[in-house]
């Protein structure tokens, strides 16, 4: 009796315990659940704003075109200006010698010493002074550029390999700048060797701060092992895409004697990095993709070197080739071109070659069939998993790996097993925002996929903290970009508000934020972030824009000029830095205004010349006739009145 | 009676809305499909707290007849939003939580020891993988006395999510 009476209280004990296990373990299934959500929409936010801006890079390119055929003032003025432009190419030993043994060491100098013929005892020397962080004196920087650029003219535009049993090859993607994520690589994977080869898939410079170091250890690594070290060209090696991505910054900070010229030099060492590599005749490796028209015959062939930038396209030169023809139809004086017999048409891709790169460095992979420009990048295009297949079949191949796209997990496979990305820049958005990973391959064995996250002491915190951190960055950059249409949002609320109440239901406000935005974001998830809603679960659009404005740089500036300004200091960033051949910093107020003025029709925007102007005067950075231009855009940021402001300026410019 | 149906259109119209956003954000081909192991994630996003075993009739309903290891929107959208409407799934209130951790905290201290509550955790109900206890106990523990404080532990939570 006594035990019937306490096996049934132990019954009911463990029923209860069993009960309240279940609860805790549902509550936090969902709590789980809802964080990692929370992680997804904070990612989906920084992906959309990164493509949206790399849209911006297309109107860019052509506002250049059209300044080039307008704009004959710089065209007389500044030859050089053009020259950029066009492209031009370094005379070889001339310009080695002017640039480099002019360039000394000083006794001072504690950082590394690399001596040329480089062995794999320099790559370990960078190795250790950049983990102390040392910077590499210019020098040695340009003269591993030269040799460089020097050892990387002799490879094809693809480079061959071959792996055997006893030789895997690994593959990196992206690295943008971040040298932990590097270091991390070789510590799990070792360095680079005869014996060790390594793939490195492109971008792996901008927007990280360690770009340089990258480079260096990545270039003098195939200075020492030029067969076993392949590098392929990324979208962002590209000297336009360097000015607006942080690149160029941090070349003219680390070296404020020599950056310039190491920018000049880079430019073309950029140029001759291969297309891809193929790997055992069957394994394709690029670092964007592929689109329907892609003719590797064709690209095998191309000069590759003559692809300058993703901005640049080739201006159809062929009317104004026969100069005289033009001149004796239409009697009109065309553009004159005679100025530099040395460059122009024979220095760019024909038009079709020029877009078989960009759809090779710019394409993503999509569930979709068929093939569709590329939308929100504004180049390359996307590819279905029918693409995939007929361009591998009829080149004979059996894969495609690329890069390009920050995964979560670092790598992801897709198109039936045909297509792998992989990405090697962990916490590429924010900390915690995804894993990196490399692949390891051999012969006819199933790839390796390989996965790290470079984990600081902060690093190690509870899960919800780091979701925290995420969603907070995202909103942020959310809210500026808000805040940089916030002329063109107010309309379209009150567009839809035709009672003029000052609300909108949630499928009216989504929409217009979908609209005008041009941004594909779950709008209702994310609208407890970024607005107020009153009882009726209607909102106040308004609350927008509550607790966050731009500051204004003189007080009596216009509002939407202000904005206008804001919203493209991207934009007028790299117009500037182009036009300012001999990067000084300044150009002249001459230039400014017709380069205002081109912009302004170039881009519809309504401002007028004389607001501008008075803006440039009114903050005082006429130094002798001439506009400081960091200045200008620097004097732009946004005011997040919960936080402080510190961490605004540094993240926006 | 005509202005209750157009409401519950509306009300229909935006649990679509709701539920596409959702859906898509997990969709990572757009080509309407998610990874079905994604699928708890986009229920629970929803504020439903289904228990695994309900979870696992969820998807049996949406999944295809052979499974592919995809869940198409189509099939999703319907059941999703019948789910939705019913109210299926409510979450836990936060003091039928705290009653759970007290009926396990038998000797009523205030808190658990890391090794009761992995012990709960990964034996009883539907237990935990390795990864969730992990998960759990890198929030729940407090460092200097190694043990869960669970009424805290509750408010930190309830704090975070809203």
């Amino acid at each position: 009796m006594g035990c019937g009476t306490s096996s049934s209280t132990k019954d009911r004990k463990s029923e209860k315990a069993l009960k309240a296990a279940l609860v805790i373990q549902n509550w936090y299934r969902g709590y789980s659940a809802r964080l990692k959500a929370r992680q997804r929409y904070a990612l989906t936010i920084f992906q959309s704003i990164e493509y949206a801006d790399e849209q911006g890079q297309l109107q860019l390119s052509n506002f250049f075109s059209f300044m080039l055929e307008n704009y004959t003032q710089i065209h007389e003025k500044d030859p050089e200006l053009v020259a950029r432009l066009f492209g031009r190419t370094l005379q070889d030993s001339k310009d080695r010698q002017e640039y480099v043994s002019f360039v000394d060491v000083p006794d001072s100098y504690n950082g590394p010493r690399l001596q040329f013929p480089l062995t794999f005892t320099d790559i370990d020397l960078l190795v250790e002074a950049f983990k102390q962080q040392q910077i590499l004196h210019a020098h040695y920087v340009l003269e591993v550029l030269f040799e460089t650029k020097r050892v990387l003219k002799q490879m094809p535009n693809f480079t061959q390999v071959k792996t055997s049993p006893t030789k895997e090859i690994t593959i990196c993607g992206d690295l943008h700048g971040k040298l932990d994520d590097l270091f991390l690589i070789f510590y799990k994977n070792g360095l680079p060797s005869g014996s060790n080869s390594y793939i490195f898939n492109g971008d792996f410079v901008d927007r990280g701060k360690h770009s340089m170091e990258i480079l260096m250890i990545l270039f003098v690594s195939f200075l020492v092992y030029p067969n076993d070290l392949h590098l392929n060209r990324g979208n962002h090696e590209d000297f336009m895409m360097n000015l607006r991505y942080g690149f160029t910054k941090e070349i003219l900070h680390k070296y404020k004697l020599h950056g310039k010229k190491i920018l000049q030099i880079l430019e073309d060492v950029y140029t001759w990095l291969p297309i891809g590599t193929i790997i055992d005749n069957e394994i394709l490796v690029i670092h964007g993709g592929i689109s329907e028209s892609t003719d590797l015959n064709l690209l095998h062939r191309i000069e590759r070197h003559k692809m300058k930038s993703v901005l640049m396209p080739p201006i159809s030169i062929d009317e104004d080739q026969d100069t005289d023809l033009k001149k004796t139809k239409t009697g009109a004086n065309v553009v004159p071109r005679e100025g530099k017999t040395n460059e122009s048409p024979s220095e760019q891709l024909p038009k079709h070659e020029w877009e078989q790169v960009i759809d090779i460095l710019w394409s993503d992979p999509r569930g979709k069939r068929g093939c569709y420009p590329n939308t929100s990048r504004g180049g390359g295009c996307y590819f279905g998993p029918d693409i995939t297949s007929k361009i591998l079949n009829k080149f004979q191949l059996k894969m495609l790996i690329r890069s390009h796209e920050c995964k979560p997990e670092g790598y992801e496979i897709c198109h039936d097993g045909k297509v792998v990305t992989v990405f090697s820049a962990s916490n590429y958005y924010e900390e915690g925002s995804n894993r990196g990973a490399y692949i390891k391959l051999c012969c006819d064995m199933t790839p390796r996929f390989f996965q790290y996250q470079v984990t600081r002491a902060t690093c190690l915190r509870p899960l919800y903290q780091r979701v925290n951190t995420m969603e907070s960055s995202a909103i942020r950059i959310l809210k500026e970009r808000m805040l940089s249409r916030k002329t063109d949002l107010i309309r379209a609320f009150q567009l839809q508000d035709r009672s003029k109440s000052g609300k909108l239901s949630m499928g009216q406000w989504a929409f217009s934020m979908e609209n005008t935005l041009g941004l594909n974001l779950p709008w209702r998830s994310l609208s407890p972030h970024l607005v107020t809603t009153d009882k009726n679960g209607n909102i106040n659009y308004m609350s927008t824009f509550q607790d966050i404005h731009i500051q204004k740089p003189v007080k009596e500036a216009q509002s939407t000029l202000i904005e206008t300004l804001y919203r493209y200091r991207s934009d007028l960033q790299i117009i500037f830095n182009v036009i300012d051949s001999d990067h000084s910093g300044l150009i002249s107020m001459e230039e400014f205004r017709a380069m205002w003025k081109l912009f302004n029709s170039h881009y519809s925007i309504h401002i007028e010349d004389f607001q501008v102007d008075e803006l440039a005067e009114r903050m005082d950075l006429n130094k002798d006739g001439s506009i400081d231009f960091n200045e200008f855009l620097k004097a732009f940021y946004v005011v997040h009145k919960l936080e402080k402001l510190n961490k605004s300026d540094a993240n926006l410019l | 009676m005509a202005d209750d149906k157009e409401r519950e259109e509306l009300v229909v119209a935006e649990y679509h809305r709701k539920i596409k956003e959702a859906f898509e954000v997990f969709d990572h081909e757009a080509n309407n499909t998610v990874d079905v192991r994604e699928i708890g994630t986009i229920i629970r996003s929803l504020g439903c707290c289904p228990s695994e075993g309900e979870l696992h009739d969820l998807i049996a309903e949406v999944e295809e007849e052979e499974p592919t290891g995809y869940i198409r929107y189509e099939k999703f959208l319907p059941v999703m939003t019948e789910v939705l409407l019913e109210r299926r799934y409510r979450p836990i209130p936060e003091d039928t939580l705290l009653r759970a951790f007290e009926v396990l905290d038998s000797s009523k201290r205030g808190f658990l020891t890391r090794e009761e509550l992995i012990k709960y955790m990964t034996e009883e109900g539907e237990p935990f993988s390795q990864e969730e206890m992990e998960e759990m106990l890198s929030a729940a523990v407090d460092p200097e006395s190694n043990s869960i404080h669970y009424k805290d532990y509750i408010a930190m939570m309830v704090v975070d999510e809203s």
